[in-house]
């Protein structure tokens, strides 16, 4: 097989602009698993549920004058619609934590697990139902350019994306190891009865955590609708387990890891793109997720999980 | 939760059949045999097709309820296992056409038959082929590796693997065909009359209860076996179990290769019923629905994963076809009932969660598995009641 160097610059810039949305979804992932031990099946929910919540408060905003008059108005426009959109999809999470996991903080392991798969079922029904069944087209409101840096195409969309997921994964990682909302959400995922013997009240750490890792996640999606131009009840599904395996990748649990691991997740499947057919694309992010946990399951900052008993 | 241990553990270990129970036995009898009669000699043809469908998902959750419920392990993948028996059983068919002298010769039609062990075979050395190196897992990640792993049998049957499966286009090919299975037209000239026709869907639906029943009973000795202990040890406790003597890699192997033989089954059975198959009909969600049947019905209790499926396959068709008829005409209007065949995923969904907070143990649970499911404060109050009725054992004598 003849490999066309020319479009490596190319596909690290697809890379890098997918790795970073994988990146902020799979934080969601391994901040609950890292508190709560469990694997948050309803996320890829979550980013679907941001896509759509960002779509909503576009359109409303984008009726505003002063938001679509000037460059000024622009920025803030989108500033606001993504707080926004965040904070509806924090609070989905929050409550999916509420209803569906406190219940069973106790209960076996297999239980929270399938409540999770009820909460993601219900959650794509809902969006199928009660919104739309088909594909919905997310506007971009602003001018997009193409540059060419490097041999590479780069559109304001994915400066965009860059820049913002890497603004979200600085904060995030200066909040968990600077504040002590972040002490305390450390101290949790170490040893959750210690933690609240010292103090540190565990039920808001956890709301905390569904609400950290959803409006990341939330963030994510609406990043995608921008991207690809369109938005699906169920496009949360394939990018939810890619970021999982992202997750993986960097060692479950560990956030630095999740971010190293979906930049990683990012670069293969755009560089594996221009090797396989397009039909089997999917199958490298599963592939690669059952090779690293038969061989590696802490991943590659994670710690070799012992079993407790 | 206090006083009934005792009952607990003596009706486990008895299996003896209360009248009651008998009764009930008989009229679900009567009513699988009776029931699709009567809409066959009615003409509703529909139904005759539901009854097989519900069938075809009793046997898949009861294979489901194995790996779930007897081992504990999340397959969030078994559909491929499906998938595995109808693609083998298809393409063997072929190989068989070849050698019994094409389609049309008398001996094609055994090739259902034939191929029935061959494709049960085949969902079960699927089962070990992932089980080997996945089964280590822990179980939230078996769940996902599972998930994985059915997405990729999916999507190879789309793209065509080896130009086998003729991609999302489906089998059999234009000018190819499924034989139909013998006795499916001996059935239609010799048990049909003037006005009942003894109908393909007909003939297959008492061929998938005769396989229900066979699954029944064949995972009714399992569970009373050694393995079947083995299992629940290994659930209940994993490393408790290894200390004690179960070797748990084989065990979980066995649940797995078990569970996916009766996918591979089920999978043969719906190619030859149906007479065509495609990857869709393999998708993740249709993997959801049988862990919904298993979850809802009741982990551990093949009572119970069979009433999941008739719940979750057949009860949206069921009130469909009710709303139509002159019973709820009146109650029902056709579109709402309509609507609940369009809300059944969103309500599914819902009482995963809902059953998961209030009642983990399913509708008509295994009382050993509902047990393990109530909250671990239910354990501590009976441990310290078995440590009392202890303490009272060792008093009496000095009573006396």
């Amino acid at each position: 097989m003849s490999i066309d160097l020319s479009t490596v610059p190319q596909q690290i810039v697809n890379g890098v602009t997918l790795g970073g949305m994988y990146a902020l979804i799979a934080l969601g992932y391994t901040l609950v698993y890292g508190i709560l031990l469990m694997i948050n099946f309803a996320h890829s929910e979550m980013f679907m549920a941001g896509a759509y919540f960002g779509l909503l408060f576009l359109n409303i905003l984008s009726k505003v004058a002063f938001f679509t008059s000037s460059t000024i108005g622009f920025i803030l426009l989108y500033v606001i619609v993504f707080l926004l959109a965040m904070t509806c999809t924090g609070i989905l999470g929050m409550l999916t934590e509420r209803f569906a996991y406190r219940p069973l903080r106790h209960a076996p392991r297999l239980a929270p697990l399938i409540s999770a798969i009820g909460v993601s079922l219900f959650l794509q029904n809902a969006a199928l139902l009660w919104i739309s069944s088909r594909s919905i087209p997310f506007p971009v409101l602003f001018p997009v350019k193409n540059y060419r840096i490097a041999g590479a195409n780069v559109s304001t969309l994915q400066i965009l994306i860059v820049v913002s997921t890497i603004l979200l994964l600085i904060g995030l990682d200066t909040f968990i190891s600077k504040t002590k909302i972040g002490k305390a959400m450390r101290a949790t995922s170490q040893d959750r009865d210690a933690a609240g013997l010292m103090g540190v009240n565990i039920n808001s750490v956890i709301a905390l955590t569904f609400f950290i890792g959803p409006a990341l996640g939330g963030a994510a999606g609406m990043f995608s609708g921008m991207y690809y131009g369109n938005i699906k009840y169920n496009m949360g599904f394939i990018p939810g387990i890619k970021s999982f395996t992202a997750a993986v990748i960097g060692g479950i649990g560990n956030l630095r890891g999740a971010m190293l691991g979906g930049f990683i997740l990012g670069f293969i499947e755009a560089i594996a793109a221009g090797f396989l057919s397009s039909g089997y694309k999917d199958v490298i992010a599963f592939l690669i997720l059952i090779l690293v946990l038969i061989f590696r399951p802490g991943g590659l900052l994670g710690e070799s999980v012992v079993e407790k008993v | 939760m206090g006083g009934s241990k005792m009952d607990v553990m003596t009706s486990i270990d008895s299996g003896k059949l209360s009248p009651k129970k008998i009764a009930l036995y008989v009229v679900l009898a009567l009513a699988a045999i009776g029931l699709p009669l009567y809409f066959q000699s009615v003409g509703n043809a529909f139904m005759v097709h539901i009854f097989a469908l519900v069938g075809i998902y009793i046997m898949l959750s009861l294979g489901l309820n194995i790996v779930v419920g007897y081992a504990g392990l999340l397959d969030l993948g078994y559909i491929a296992f499906y998938g595995m028996g109808a693609y083998v059983g298809v393409l063997l068919g072929y190989v068989f056409q070849g050698i019994t002298g094409g389609p049309g010769s008398a001996l094609a039609g055994f090739s259902y038959w034939f191929l029935l062990i061959p494709a049960a075979l085949a969902g079960a050395l699927t089962g070990i082929a992932l089980g080997t190196p996945v089964l280590r897992l822990r179980g939230d990640y078996l769940a996902i590796v599972t998930l994985g792993f059915g997405e990729i049998v999916r999507i190879a049957l789309t793209n065509n693997i080896g130009g086998l499966t003729n991609g999302s286009a489906g089998l059999p090919r234009v000018g190819e065909i499924i034989v139909p299975a013998a006795g499916q037209k001996w059935v239609y000239l010799n048990l049909s009359s003037a006005n009942f026709t003894f109908s393909k869907d007909l003939f297959w639906y008492f061929v998938i209860v005769a396989l229900v029943l066979l699954a029944v009973f064949v995972i009714r000795r399992l569970d009373n076996s050694r393995l079947g202990r083995a299992w629940v040890a290994m659930r209940e406790d994993e490393v408790a179990a290894a200390a004690t003597g179960v070797n748990i890699m084989q065990t979980k192997l066995w649940a797995f290769s078990l569970g996916a033989m009766w996918g591979g089954v089920a999978g043969i059975t719906y190619a030859y019923w149906v007479g065509f198959i495609s990857p869709e009909s393999f998708n993740f969600m249709e993997s959801v629905l049988v862990v919904c049947m298993v979850v809802l019905g009741g982990m551990g209790s093949i009572p119970g994963a069979a009433l999941g499926a008739v719940i979750i396959a057949g009860l949206p068709e069921i009130i469909r076809y009710l709303a139509q008829s002159p019973l709820l005409s009146g109650v029902l209007t056709a579109e709402q009932a309509s609507a609940i065949g369009d809300y059944r995923f969103l309500i599914f969904g819902g009482l995963m969660v809902v059953m998961m907070a209030l009642r983990p143990q399913g509708i008509l649970p295994s009382k050993r598995r509902a047990r393990e499911l109530t909250e671990a404060e239910a354990i501590i109050e009976e441990e310290n009641e078995s440590l009392w009725e202890a303490e009272h054992k060792h008093d009496t004598p000095h009573g006396l």
